[in-house]
Protein backbone atom coordinates (compact mmCIF):
# COMPACT_ATOMS: atom_id res chain seq x y z
CA UNK A 1 0.00 0.00 0.00
CA UNK A 2 1.25 3.46 -0.82
CA UNK A 3 0.83 6.70 1.07
CA UNK A 4 0.33 9.84 -0.96
CA UNK A 5 0.17 13.31 0.45
CA UNK A 6 -1.00 15.85 -2.11
CA UNK A 7 -0.19 19.46 -1.28
CA UNK A 8 -3.33 20.98 -2.79
CA UNK A 9 -6.68 20.17 -4.35
CA UNK A 10 -5.31 19.83 -7.90
CA UNK A 11 -2.70 17.34 -6.81
CA UNK A 12 -5.39 15.44 -4.94
CA UNK A 13 -7.59 15.23 -8.03
CA UNK A 14 -4.64 14.04 -10.12
CA UNK A 15 -3.82 11.35 -7.55
CA UNK A 16 -7.46 10.25 -7.52
CA UNK A 17 -7.46 10.02 -11.31
CA UNK A 18 -4.21 8.04 -11.36
CA UNK A 19 -5.30 5.51 -8.75
CA UNK A 20 -8.99 5.30 -9.66
CA UNK A 21 -10.97 2.95 -7.41
CA UNK A 22 -7.71 1.67 -5.87
CA UNK A 23 -7.00 5.02 -4.26
CA UNK A 24 -8.79 6.04 -1.08
CA UNK A 25 -9.04 9.52 0.35
CA UNK A 26 -8.29 9.74 4.08
CA UNK A 27 -9.19 12.86 6.01
CA UNK A 28 -9.91 12.34 9.73
CA UNK A 29 -9.65 8.58 9.27
CA UNK A 30 -12.44 7.82 11.73
CA UNK A 31 -14.32 5.79 9.11
CA UNK A 32 -11.34 4.57 7.10
CA UNK A 33 -9.20 3.13 9.89
CA UNK A 34 -11.84 0.82 11.40
CA UNK A 35 -12.66 -0.39 7.88
CA UNK A 36 -8.99 -1.03 7.10
CA UNK A 37 -8.55 -2.86 10.39
CA UNK A 38 -11.61 -5.04 9.73
CA UNK A 39 -10.29 -5.67 6.18
CA UNK A 40 -13.54 -4.39 4.73
CA UNK A 41 -11.47 -2.32 2.33
CA UNK A 42 -8.05 -2.89 0.77
CA UNK A 43 -6.99 0.18 -1.17
CA UNK A 44 -3.61 0.25 -2.91
CA UNK A 45 -3.04 3.89 -2.03
CA UNK A 46 -4.08 6.06 0.88
CA UNK A 47 -4.38 9.67 -0.25
CA UNK A 48 -4.02 11.84 2.85
CA UNK A 49 -5.97 15.07 2.65
CA UNK A 50 -6.08 15.76 6.39
CA UNK A 51 -3.84 18.82 6.05
CA UNK A 52 -5.47 20.47 3.04
CA UNK A 53 -6.32 23.66 4.92
CA UNK A 54 -7.93 25.28 1.88
CA UNK A 55 -10.93 22.95 2.25
CA UNK A 56 -11.47 23.71 5.92
CA UNK A 57 -13.70 26.76 6.30
CA UNK A 58 -17.13 28.05 7.28
CA UNK A 59 -18.17 31.13 5.32
CA UNK A 60 -21.38 33.10 5.59
CA UNK A 61 -22.07 34.95 2.36
CA UNK A 62 -24.99 36.90 1.03
CA UNK A 63 -26.74 33.96 -0.54
CA UNK A 64 -25.89 31.35 2.04
CA UNK A 65 -23.41 29.38 4.06
CA UNK A 66 -20.50 27.45 2.58
CA UNK A 67 -18.62 24.80 4.53
CA UNK A 68 -15.41 23.19 3.29
CA UNK A 69 -15.36 19.39 3.05
CA UNK A 70 -12.43 19.10 5.45
CA UNK A 71 -13.99 21.20 8.22
CA UNK A 72 -13.77 19.10 11.41
CA UNK A 73 -17.08 18.16 13.03
CA UNK A 74 -15.87 19.78 16.30
CA UNK A 75 -15.44 23.09 14.48
CA UNK A 76 -18.97 22.88 13.07
CA UNK A 77 -20.32 22.02 16.52
CA UNK A 78 -18.67 25.10 18.05
CA UNK A 79 -19.25 27.56 15.20
CA UNK A 80 -20.97 30.74 16.39
CA UNK A 81 -22.12 31.65 12.89
CA UNK A 82 -23.73 28.24 12.40
CA UNK A 83 -25.20 28.37 15.89
CA UNK A 84 -26.94 31.56 14.82
CA UNK A 85 -27.98 30.65 11.27
CA UNK A 86 -28.33 26.88 11.30
CA UNK A 87 -28.41 25.60 14.89
CA UNK A 88 -29.72 22.18 13.83
CA UNK A 89 -26.42 21.51 12.07
CA UNK A 90 -24.43 22.38 15.23
CA UNK A 91 -26.68 20.19 17.30
CA UNK A 92 -26.26 17.22 14.97
CA UNK A 93 -22.49 17.80 14.95
CA UNK A 94 -22.46 17.83 18.76
CA UNK A 95 -24.10 14.40 18.77
CA UNK A 96 -21.74 12.78 16.26
CA UNK A 97 -19.51 10.14 17.83
CA UNK A 98 -17.62 11.57 20.80
CA UNK A 99 -15.23 14.49 21.39
CA UNK A 100 -12.18 12.51 20.21
CA UNK A 101 -13.90 11.50 16.97
CA UNK A 102 -15.28 15.01 16.41
CA UNK A 103 -11.76 16.47 16.52
CA UNK A 104 -10.77 14.30 13.55
CA UNK A 105 -13.94 13.50 11.59
CA UNK A 106 -14.85 15.91 8.80
CA UNK A 107 -18.09 17.03 7.17
CA UNK A 108 -17.00 15.67 3.78
CA UNK A 109 -16.11 12.33 5.31
CA UNK A 110 -19.46 11.99 7.04
CA UNK A 111 -21.28 12.60 3.76
CA UNK A 112 -18.92 10.55 1.58
CA UNK A 113 -19.35 7.51 3.83
CA UNK A 114 -23.08 7.88 3.11
CA UNK A 115 -24.33 5.89 6.07
CA UNK A 116 -28.14 5.78 6.25
CA UNK A 117 -27.63 7.24 9.75
CA UNK A 118 -25.10 9.94 8.75
CA UNK A 119 -25.53 12.54 11.49
CA UNK A 120 -24.81 15.69 9.49
CA UNK A 121 -26.95 14.59 6.53
CA UNK A 122 -30.24 15.03 8.39
CA UNK A 123 -29.99 18.77 9.21
CA UNK A 124 -28.33 19.43 5.86
CA UNK A 125 -31.27 17.82 4.04
CA UNK A 126 -33.64 20.06 5.99
CA UNK A 127 -31.47 23.06 5.07
CA UNK A 128 -31.61 22.01 1.37
CA UNK A 129 -27.85 21.71 1.09
CA UNK A 130 -25.99 21.22 -2.16
CA UNK A 131 -22.74 19.25 -2.41
CA UNK A 132 -20.04 20.56 -4.74
CA UNK A 133 -17.88 17.75 -6.15
CA UNK A 134 -15.04 17.78 -8.65
CA UNK A 135 -12.81 15.36 -10.53
CA UNK A 136 -9.52 16.01 -12.36
CA UNK A 137 -10.04 17.97 -15.57
CA UNK A 138 -13.79 17.98 -15.06
CA UNK A 139 -16.09 20.81 -14.21
CA UNK A 140 -17.37 21.17 -10.68
CA UNK A 141 -20.76 19.47 -10.25
CA UNK A 142 -23.34 20.70 -7.79
CA UNK A 143 -25.53 17.90 -6.48
CA UNK A 144 -28.54 18.62 -4.25
CA UNK A 145 -28.03 16.54 -1.12
CA UNK A 146 -31.31 14.66 -1.61
CA UNK A 147 -29.91 13.35 -4.91
CA UNK A 148 -26.44 12.70 -3.51
CA UNK A 149 -27.28 9.62 -1.43
CA UNK A 150 -28.20 6.54 -3.46
CA UNK A 151 -28.35 3.81 -0.81
CA UNK A 152 -26.42 2.37 2.13
CA UNK A 153 -22.84 3.65 1.74
CA UNK A 154 -23.55 4.59 -1.89
CA UNK A 155 -23.61 8.06 -3.36
CA UNK A 156 -23.46 10.00 -6.61
CA UNK A 157 -19.68 10.56 -6.53
CA UNK A 158 -18.07 9.30 -9.73
CA UNK A 159 -14.64 7.66 -9.82
CA UNK A 160 -11.99 10.32 -9.33
CA UNK A 161 -14.35 12.85 -7.78
CA UNK A 162 -14.07 14.34 -4.31
CA UNK A 163 -16.42 16.47 -2.24
CA UNK A 164 -15.10 20.01 -2.00
CA UNK A 165 -17.76 21.89 -0.13
CA UNK A 166 -21.33 21.90 1.08
CA UNK A 167 -23.54 24.96 0.85
CA UNK A 168 -27.08 25.90 1.74
CA UNK A 169 -29.22 29.02 1.44
CA UNK A 170 -29.52 31.14 4.58
CA UNK A 171 -32.73 30.23 6.38
CA UNK A 172 -35.00 33.25 6.76
CA UNK A 173 -34.47 35.04 10.09
CA UNK A 174 -37.75 33.76 11.51
CA UNK A 175 -37.24 30.13 10.46
CA UNK A 176 -37.98 27.63 13.17
CA UNK A 177 -35.76 24.59 13.43
CA UNK A 178 -35.39 21.58 15.64
CA UNK A 179 -33.31 18.42 15.66
CA UNK A 180 -33.46 15.19 17.63
CA UNK A 181 -31.28 12.13 17.69
CA UNK A 182 -32.50 9.00 19.36
CA UNK A 183 -29.67 6.61 20.15
CA UNK A 184 -29.09 3.82 22.62
CA UNK A 185 -26.76 6.02 24.64
CA UNK A 186 -25.66 9.64 24.61
CA UNK A 187 -22.14 9.28 23.21
CA UNK A 188 -20.82 7.04 20.45
CA UNK A 189 -24.35 6.28 19.37
CA UNK A 190 -25.43 5.41 15.88
CA UNK A 191 -28.97 6.73 15.49
CA UNK A 192 -32.01 4.58 16.00
CA UNK A 193 -33.93 7.49 14.48
CA UNK A 194 -32.78 11.05 13.88
CA UNK A 195 -34.72 13.93 12.42
CA UNK A 196 -34.47 17.59 11.60
CA UNK A 197 -37.19 20.07 10.71
CA UNK A 198 -37.24 23.61 9.37
CA UNK A 199 -40.43 25.70 9.17
CA UNK A 200 -41.42 29.17 8.10
CA UNK A 201 -44.72 30.38 9.54
CA UNK A 202 -46.58 33.49 8.44
CA UNK A 203 -49.71 34.68 10.21
CA UNK A 204 -50.17 31.25 11.74
CA UNK A 205 -49.93 29.49 8.37
CA UNK A 206 -47.12 27.11 7.46
CA UNK A 207 -45.46 28.62 4.38
CA UNK A 208 -42.40 26.42 4.13
CA UNK A 209 -41.50 23.12 5.69
CA UNK A 210 -38.65 20.64 5.37
CA UNK A 211 -38.57 17.34 7.23
CA UNK A 212 -35.55 15.03 7.08
CA UNK A 213 -34.93 11.66 8.72
CA UNK A 214 -31.91 9.44 9.28
CA UNK A 215 -31.68 5.70 9.98
CA UNK A 216 -35.21 4.87 8.80
CA UNK A 217 -34.51 4.20 5.11
CA UNK A 218 -31.59 2.97 2.95
CA UNK A 219 -30.33 6.56 2.97
CA UNK A 220 -31.00 9.80 4.84
CA UNK A 221 -34.26 11.16 3.37
CA UNK A 222 -36.62 14.11 3.06
CA UNK A 223 -40.25 13.08 3.43
CA UNK A 224 -42.10 15.26 0.96
CA UNK A 225 -45.66 13.94 1.36
CA UNK A 226 -45.61 14.50 5.09
CA UNK A 227 -44.35 18.03 4.47
CA UNK A 228 -47.33 18.62 2.19
CA UNK A 229 -49.73 17.66 4.97
CA UNK A 230 -48.70 20.82 6.84
CA UNK A 231 -47.92 23.16 3.97
CA UNK A 232 -50.32 26.08 3.63
CA UNK A 233 -52.23 25.13 6.75
CA UNK A 234 -52.68 26.30 10.27
CA UNK A 235 -50.90 23.75 12.41
CA UNK A 236 -53.03 21.98 14.99
CA UNK A 237 -52.29 18.92 17.12
CA UNK A 238 -54.63 16.92 14.84
CA UNK A 239 -52.71 18.00 11.78
CA UNK A 240 -49.41 17.07 13.44
CA UNK A 241 -50.83 13.62 14.05
CA UNK A 242 -51.82 13.32 10.40
CA UNK A 243 -48.32 14.42 9.44
CA UNK A 244 -46.83 11.72 11.66
CA UNK A 245 -49.09 9.07 10.15
CA UNK A 246 -48.07 10.13 6.66
CA UNK A 247 -44.38 10.08 7.68
CA UNK A 248 -44.72 6.43 8.68
CA UNK A 249 -45.78 5.62 5.11
CA UNK A 250 -42.77 7.28 3.55
CA UNK A 251 -40.07 5.46 5.44
CA UNK A 252 -38.71 1.93 5.04
CA UNK A 253 -36.90 1.09 8.25
CA UNK A 254 -35.04 -2.15 8.86
CA UNK A 255 -34.50 -4.23 11.94
CA UNK A 256 -30.89 -4.20 13.07
CA UNK A 257 -28.79 -4.54 16.20
CA UNK A 258 -30.07 -1.19 17.50
CA UNK A 259 -33.83 -1.42 17.00
CA UNK A 260 -36.65 -3.24 15.29
CA UNK A 261 -38.31 -1.86 12.17
CA UNK A 262 -41.68 -1.59 13.95
CA UNK A 263 -40.15 0.34 16.82
CA UNK A 264 -38.49 2.73 14.40
CA UNK A 265 -41.78 3.20 12.54
CA UNK A 266 -43.59 4.04 15.77
CA UNK A 267 -40.86 6.42 16.88
CA UNK A 268 -40.89 8.30 13.57
CA UNK A 269 -44.43 9.49 14.16
CA UNK A 270 -43.95 10.22 17.85
CA UNK A 271 -40.65 12.05 17.43
CA UNK A 272 -41.88 14.02 14.43
CA UNK A 273 -44.86 15.35 16.37
CA UNK A 274 -42.65 16.20 19.34
CA UNK A 275 -39.94 17.89 17.29
CA UNK A 276 -42.45 19.91 15.26
CA UNK A 277 -44.21 21.02 18.46
CA UNK A 278 -40.87 21.98 19.92
CA UNK A 279 -39.91 23.99 16.83
CA UNK A 280 -43.27 25.76 16.95
CA UNK A 281 -43.15 26.28 20.70
CA UNK A 282 -46.49 24.48 21.01
CA UNK A 283 -45.47 22.22 23.87
CA UNK A 284 -46.91 18.75 24.17
CA UNK B 1 4.22 -10.09 -3.56
CA UNK B 2 5.63 -6.60 -3.78
CA UNK B 3 7.70 -5.40 -0.89
CA UNK B 4 5.54 -3.09 1.22
CA UNK B 5 6.58 0.52 0.98
CA UNK B 6 8.16 2.04 4.06
CA UNK B 7 8.07 5.76 4.75
CA UNK B 8 10.31 7.78 7.07
CA UNK B 9 8.40 9.81 9.66
CA UNK B 10 9.33 12.44 12.23
CA UNK B 11 7.02 13.26 15.12
CA UNK B 12 7.50 15.55 18.10
CA UNK B 13 6.54 13.31 21.02
CA UNK B 14 6.34 15.05 24.40
CA UNK B 15 8.57 17.84 23.15
CA UNK B 16 11.24 15.65 21.60
CA UNK B 17 11.58 14.96 17.86
CA UNK B 18 11.52 11.21 17.21
CA UNK B 19 12.21 9.45 13.93
CA UNK B 20 11.12 6.07 12.67
CA UNK B 21 9.83 4.41 9.51
CA UNK B 22 6.34 3.01 8.94
CA UNK B 23 4.02 1.41 6.40
CA UNK B 24 1.24 3.50 4.85
CA UNK B 25 -1.56 2.16 7.02
CA UNK B 26 0.30 1.99 10.34
CA UNK B 27 -1.57 3.68 13.17
CA UNK B 28 -0.10 6.26 15.50
CA UNK B 29 -1.02 3.93 18.35
CA UNK B 30 1.12 1.12 16.96
CA UNK B 31 4.06 3.40 16.27
CA UNK B 32 3.94 5.02 19.70
CA UNK B 33 3.81 1.72 21.56
CA UNK B 34 5.86 -0.64 19.44
CA UNK B 35 8.47 1.63 17.88
CA UNK B 36 8.83 4.58 20.22
CA UNK B 37 8.30 2.76 23.51
CA UNK B 38 5.43 4.96 24.70
CA UNK B 39 3.54 2.14 26.36
CA UNK B 40 1.59 4.57 28.53
CA UNK B 41 -0.66 4.88 25.46
CA UNK B 42 -3.01 1.91 25.85
CA UNK B 43 -4.64 -0.20 23.21
CA UNK B 44 -8.21 -1.13 24.09
CA UNK B 45 -10.52 -1.72 21.16
CA UNK B 46 -8.25 -0.45 18.39
CA UNK B 47 -11.20 1.04 16.51
CA UNK B 48 -12.13 4.26 18.22
CA UNK B 49 -14.77 2.98 20.61
CA UNK B 50 -12.95 3.09 23.96
CA UNK B 51 -10.56 6.05 24.14
CA UNK B 52 -7.80 4.15 25.98
CA UNK B 53 -5.31 5.38 23.37
CA UNK B 54 -6.23 9.07 23.71
CA UNK B 55 -3.31 11.41 22.99
CA UNK B 56 -3.12 15.08 22.12
CA UNK B 57 -2.35 15.84 18.48
CA UNK B 58 -1.40 19.51 18.26
CA UNK B 59 -3.28 20.00 21.52
CA UNK B 60 -6.51 18.27 20.47
CA UNK B 61 -7.54 14.96 22.03
CA UNK B 62 -7.73 12.21 19.43
CA UNK B 63 -7.78 8.43 19.25
CA UNK B 64 -4.25 7.32 18.35
CA UNK B 65 -5.78 4.16 16.85
CA UNK B 66 -7.77 6.22 14.33
CA UNK B 67 -4.83 8.37 13.28
CA UNK B 68 -2.34 7.26 10.64
CA UNK B 69 1.23 7.70 11.83
CA UNK B 70 2.07 9.44 8.57
CA UNK B 71 -0.71 11.94 9.22
CA UNK B 72 1.19 12.96 12.37
CA UNK B 73 4.40 13.58 10.42
CA UNK B 74 5.88 16.91 11.50
CA UNK B 75 3.20 17.33 14.18
CA UNK B 76 3.19 17.45 17.97
CA UNK B 77 1.92 14.50 19.98
CA UNK B 78 1.50 14.58 23.75
CA UNK B 79 1.01 11.44 25.82
CA UNK B 80 0.44 11.01 29.53
CA UNK B 81 4.19 10.92 30.15
CA UNK B 82 4.44 14.34 28.57
CA UNK B 83 2.32 16.10 31.16
CA UNK B 84 3.73 14.90 34.47
CA UNK B 85 6.34 12.74 36.18
CA UNK B 86 6.46 10.80 39.42
CA UNK B 87 8.25 13.73 41.07
CA UNK B 88 6.11 16.44 39.52
CA UNK B 89 2.73 14.97 38.65
CA UNK B 90 0.15 16.93 36.70
CA UNK B 91 -2.69 18.27 38.90
CA UNK B 92 -5.03 15.82 37.16
CA UNK B 93 -2.77 12.91 38.05
CA UNK B 94 -2.67 14.03 41.70
CA UNK B 95 -6.39 14.50 41.76
CA UNK B 96 -7.12 11.08 40.23
CA UNK B 97 -5.00 9.46 42.96
CA UNK B 98 -6.48 11.58 45.74
CA UNK B 99 -10.10 10.90 44.72
CA UNK B 100 -9.69 7.22 43.97
CA UNK B 101 -10.51 7.80 40.34
CA UNK B 102 -8.37 4.80 39.39
CA UNK B 103 -9.57 1.24 39.68
CA UNK B 104 -7.86 -1.14 37.26
CA UNK B 105 -6.08 1.81 35.70
CA UNK B 106 -6.39 0.80 32.07
CA UNK B 107 -8.50 3.78 31.04
CA UNK B 108 -6.61 6.26 33.22
CA UNK B 109 -3.97 7.44 30.76
CA UNK B 110 -6.56 8.16 28.07
CA UNK B 111 -9.05 9.55 30.57
CA UNK B 112 -6.50 12.06 31.90
CA UNK B 113 -5.53 13.16 28.39
CA UNK B 114 -9.19 13.72 27.48
CA UNK B 115 -9.66 15.62 30.74
CA UNK B 116 -6.59 17.74 30.05
CA UNK B 117 -7.87 18.66 26.59
CA UNK B 118 -11.22 19.59 28.13
CA UNK B 119 -9.70 21.80 30.85
CA UNK B 120 -7.30 23.43 28.38
CA UNK B 121 -10.30 24.54 26.34
CA UNK B 122 -12.78 25.08 29.13
CA UNK B 123 -11.03 25.61 32.52
CA UNK B 124 -14.26 25.54 34.51
CA UNK B 125 -16.61 23.01 32.98
CA UNK B 126 -19.91 22.06 34.54
CA UNK B 127 -20.41 18.48 35.64
CA UNK B 128 -22.38 17.84 32.48
CA UNK B 129 -19.59 19.33 30.36
CA UNK B 130 -17.09 17.06 32.13
CA UNK B 131 -19.27 14.03 31.38
CA UNK B 132 -19.45 15.07 27.74
CA UNK B 133 -15.72 15.79 27.67
CA UNK B 134 -14.87 12.23 28.66
CA UNK B 135 -17.74 10.62 26.73
CA UNK B 136 -15.28 9.06 24.27
CA UNK B 137 -13.46 7.27 27.07
CA UNK B 138 -14.81 4.07 28.54
CA UNK B 139 -14.04 2.91 32.07
CA UNK B 140 -14.89 -0.79 32.21
CA UNK B 141 -14.74 -0.64 36.00
CA UNK B 142 -17.52 1.99 35.65
CA UNK B 143 -15.70 4.32 38.03
CA UNK B 144 -17.05 7.40 36.30
CA UNK B 145 -18.36 9.21 39.35
CA UNK B 146 -14.94 9.50 40.98
CA UNK B 147 -13.34 10.41 37.68
CA UNK B 148 -15.80 13.29 37.26
CA UNK B 149 -15.19 14.39 40.85
CA UNK B 150 -11.40 14.28 40.31
CA UNK B 151 -11.63 16.45 37.19
CA UNK B 152 -14.02 18.84 38.88
CA UNK B 153 -11.60 19.21 41.83
CA UNK B 154 -8.81 20.33 39.49
CA UNK B 155 -11.14 22.83 37.87
CA UNK B 156 -12.16 24.36 41.20
CA UNK B 157 -8.56 24.40 42.50
CA UNK B 158 -7.80 26.66 39.60
CA UNK B 159 -10.61 28.99 40.63
CA UNK B 160 -9.25 29.31 44.17
CA UNK B 161 -5.81 30.26 42.92
CA UNK B 162 -7.23 33.19 40.97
Amino acid sequence: MEFIKPQNVNETLRALKKWGRKGLLVAGGTNVLPDLRARKISPEALIDISRLESLSFIKAEKGGIRIGALTPIAVIAASTILQKKAPILCEAARHLGNPLVRNRATLGGNLAKSSPAADTAVPLLALEAVVAVQGAGARKRRIPLDQFFLGPNRNALRAGEMIQEVSFPLPSPGSKMAYRKMGLRNAMAISVVSLGVLLDMRKGICRRIRIAFGAVAPKPIRIYQAENVLLGKEITPELLQACGTQAEKEISPITDIRAGAEYRRAMVSVLLQRVLSEALGMGT
Amino acid sequence: MRKPKIYPVRIKVNGEWRKTAVKAAETLLHTLREKLGQTEVKEGCGKGDCGACTVLLNGKAVNACLTLTLQAHGQEVTTLKGIGTRQTPHPLQESFVKHGAIQCGFCTAGMIMAAKALLDENPHPTREEIRQGISGNLCRCTGYQKIVVAIEAVSSQRTEKK
